[in-house]
């Protein structure tokens, strides 16, 4: 079978306008900003060594923050100063998707050219300045008729650097809202579909590699005084600009925003919501590949109009409520919690997904531990992995407090990789998920939770507050509530794994599966 | 020449520091209409810094420099070096622009049009013995270095200027190009009616071309006068400065008929 007839290319295909427009916009509109900003500052500081300092030490600060946690960071930043101007004059933006991540991106861009706008007029020969000066030239005329000419390789280079850079990071921005190229290494990732992750990672590479070299063509033509180069150059950046507009001018723009987190099911839900939506005749699309703590507020705000979420984890999580409680009362706590955010709890999917302390059945056996409390007194020799948050959530705490357990060694992983590991030997329990298909596959155990440790995590449909009451919408969602049980979660998970699913065929199946 | 008309470069009693250095040390010294003075001396002596200060390129301390009866003071630094042709060590030409550019700069500067500025440029392509069909489109790293030299000369005399500064301008040229760029220079001095301060440390050059010599040491003139003049002077180095064509000539004679 070659590659393009693999499902999962013609669906990545499928995508790429939108993902590449919208890379494409995210970087040109944040090295745009970022060259606007640093050209000016590097200018002006100048002849102010104090001003340099300062901003060559501030650009190298922004430059080792990770790309991830700096996107990240400009999501909250954001949202506070949308509440602030919304109060102030009444004015509020949208701080999810767009704006964070072109801000942090022109932030993650300046430093290069800072340094080479900078590094380059320091090295025009004074000998020439002083021609400059000599044959009459204002200060003004010697910078723009003689240093920036002469230093413009230096400082091209700079561009050059910053625009690779701005490109790769872009991949980043998916988890706060972007779309981006991103968008299929995030996917790819979670759903083990390499070839998405492949595609993704070489779709940003070309991209990078392509939009260098018209650079390059602009330097080589303004250095060699070439007209045609520099003209080639900047058709072909415009062609690549207009290239990724025009698709998105031209798709009518969707009614509805699905969210979804960044795990598989999550990608499976959403395309089932999706297709529900599409089904009643409305016009859906999702935004997938939302970080845990971006997509409850890009809920509130009405940047995404549903997306499913555990009770637990908004329990916990959002709403901050200590100790453990019953289910109904979870349930009852959320219904008020989110209504004073305007958000409606549609109701629960009929599944939950806990965390769940989970081991291999023949080690357990062995062992003779059937529960977390049999478990606590071997967990001192035992290595246990959890996703990013697990050890930082109230529910390892929980853990702790009511078992006392201790574990020899906690490592953080991706949790598709954490099966793996539990496989191979490598690590003897995990904190993985109720509803994960490799339960039934690898022949593991969920360990009992005598002591009501973990809370109850039903999956439960979330509306936007300004889509709490549209009829429409609640029509068509609420054939999904109650009927998805865990049995059919876990294989619509497992399936989702495999090579042969992508998301829309395995809600489809689901969909299939929940027929009374 | 008239008498009563004011020196067309005046410094009086000027003094320079940088620092805790005395570039130029309460010089005064005059350059008269049509005259072409040599400023001699060795590095640190301070005769750029005089040169320089002359267009304003360096501001000064103490006393006074007048053009034409005018002090440089009350004038505008970018007017006054548009008015002023100036002639760099090693030509200083702009490498991203061609010879046509380099030479219609300050015409450029000044908002001549470019018919008048493009005609200035043959003119003066033809006046420092350059063919302008061969070298207007060249870049200054595509020429020679006494090449470049005459491309320099042409650019300090594109606006038509009265006086020309020239600091060491054929320092870095071997001896044949030097020879013939001088001579050249020498004639279009004379042709132009040009005020020319030429500084150099080679006094050999100043005796060849310069109607007047000053000589300059530790930031002061130690003493000012026509060759003649100055091969009379008692002052120390002066004499010995004086002395040292004299006796290379003497030595080169004798190696030659030796030789021969």
């Amino acid at each position: 079978m070659s590659l393009l007839d693999d499902p999962r290319a013609s669906e990545a295909l499928a995508h790429l306008p939108d993902y590449l427009g919208s890379h494409i916009r995210v970087s040109a509109a944040a090295l745009t900003l970022g060259l606007a900003l640093s050209l000016p500052l590097a200018i002006l500081s100048r002849h102010r060594p104090l001003l340099r300092g300062a901003l060559l030490g501030a650009a190298g600060i922004v430059q080792t923050i990770p790309g991830l946690a700096l996107l990240a960071l400009f999501y909250p930043l954001l949202l506070v100063l949308a509440a602030l101007s919304l109060r102030a004059f009444g004015v509020g933006f949208s701080a999810f998707g767009f704006l964070p991540a072109m801000l942090a991106l022109a932030l993650y861009s300046m430093l290069p050219v800072l340094r080479n706008t900078i590094t380059g007029l320091d090295g025009v020969d004074p000998a020439l300045v002083e021609a400059a000066q000599g044959v009459g030239m204002t200060p003004r005329q010697v910078l723009t008729m003689v240093e920036l000419p002469l230093a413009l390789p230096v400082i091209m280079a700079g561009v050059r650097t910053s625009a690779v850079w701005v490109i790769g990071t872009a991949t980043l921005s998916t988890p706060i809202g972007q779309t981006s190229l991103g968008n299929y290494i995030f996917a790819g990732l979670q759903t083990q579909n390499w070839v998405l992750v492949v595609f993704g990672c070489v779709a940003a590479a070309v991209l990078a590699v392509a939009v260098d070299q018209l650079l390059a063509l602009i330097e080589a033509g303004l250095r060699l005084r070439s007209r045609p180069r520099i003209a080639l150059g900047a058709l072909g950046l415009a062609a690549l600009l207009i290239a990724t507009l025009a698709p998105g001018l031209m798709v009518a723009r969707a009614t509805y925003v699905i969210g979804a987190k960044t795990f598989s099911e999550q990608y499976v839900l959403a395309a089932l919501l999706e297709q529900r939506v599409e089904a009643a005749g409305l016009t859906a699309t999702t935004r997938s590949g939302l970080g845990s703590s971006v997509i409850y507020d890009a809920l509130k705000t009405g940047d995404i109009d549903a997306y499913v979420d555990y009770s637990g984890t908004l329990w916990a999580n959002q709403f901050h409520h200590e100790g453990v409680a019953p289910r109904a009362q979870v349930l009852a706590d959320l219904k008020r919690d989110l209504g004073r955010d305007g958000i409606a709890l549609l109701g629960e999917l009929g599944f939950a997904n806990a965390y769940a302390l989970v081991m291999p059945r023949a080690k357990a056996e062995a062992l003779n531990i059937r529960s977390i409390a049999d478990l606590a007194a071997r967990a001192p020799q035992m290595t246990i992995a959890g996703d990013y948050e697990f050890f930082s959530r109230p529910e390892w705490d929980n853990l702790r407090r009511a078992y006392g357990i201790a574990f020899k060694t906690e490592r953080q992983m991706q949790p598709d990789l954490m099966y793996a590991a539990l496989n191979a030997g490598e690590v003897d329990v995990i904190a993985g998920y109720t509803s994960d298909g490799q339960i039934a596959k690898d022949d593991l155990i969920v360990l009992d939770d005598p002591k009501q440790a973990i809370p109850p995590y039903d999956a439960v449909l979330l509306l936007a507050p300004k889509r709490s009451g549209d009829r429409k919408l609640r029509e068509a969602l609420t054939p999904l509530l109650g009927r998805i049980d865990i049995v059919a979660m876990r294989e619509a998970n497992l399936r989702a794994a495999t090579s042969d699913g992508t998301p829309d065929s395995v809600a489809r199946w689901l969909w299939g599966q929940t027929k009374p | 020449m008239d008498r009563d008309a004011p020196p067309m470069i005046a410094y009086d009693r000027v003094a320079k520091s940088f620092g805790a250095t005395t570039a130029v040390d309460n010089v005064t010294l005059t350059v008269a209409h049509g005259e072409l003075l040599a400023i001699v001396g060795g590095s640190g002596s301070g005769k750029t810094t005089l040169l320089r200060l002359a267009n304003r390129l360096i501001e000064l301390d103490a006393g006074s420099v007048r053009i034409a009866g005018d002090d440089i003071r009350t004038a505008d630094p970018i007017a006054l070096r548009r008015r002023i042709g100036t002639v760099f060590q090693a030509a200083a030409l702009f490498p991203h622009m061609s010879v046509a550019a380099n030479i219609g700069i300050t015409p450029k500067l000044l908002g001549w049009s470019k018919a008048d500025i493009s005609a200035r440029v043959d003119e003066l392509l033809d006046l420092v013995r350059l063919d302008p069909a061969q070298h207007r489109r060249r870049f200054p790293h595509e020429l020679s270095g006494g090449q470049r030299q005459r491309v320099g000369v042409a650019r300090a005399l594109a606006a038509k200027p009265e006086i020309v500064l020239m600091d060491e301008p054929f320092g870095a040229l071997d001896p044949l190009t030097r020879d013939a760029l001088g001579e050249d220079f020498r004639a279009l001095h004379q042709r132009l009616g040009l005020t020319t301060i030429l500084i150099t440390h080679d006094i050999t050059e100043a005796l060849l071309l310069a109607d007047r010599i000053a000589v300059m040491r530790a930031g002061k003139l130690l003493e000012q006068g026509t060759p003649a003049g100055l091969s009379a002077s008692r002052e120390p180095y002066v004499a010995e400065l004086m002395q040292t064509p004299r006796r290379q000539a003497q030595r080169l004679a004798a190696l030659l008929d030796g030789g021969a």
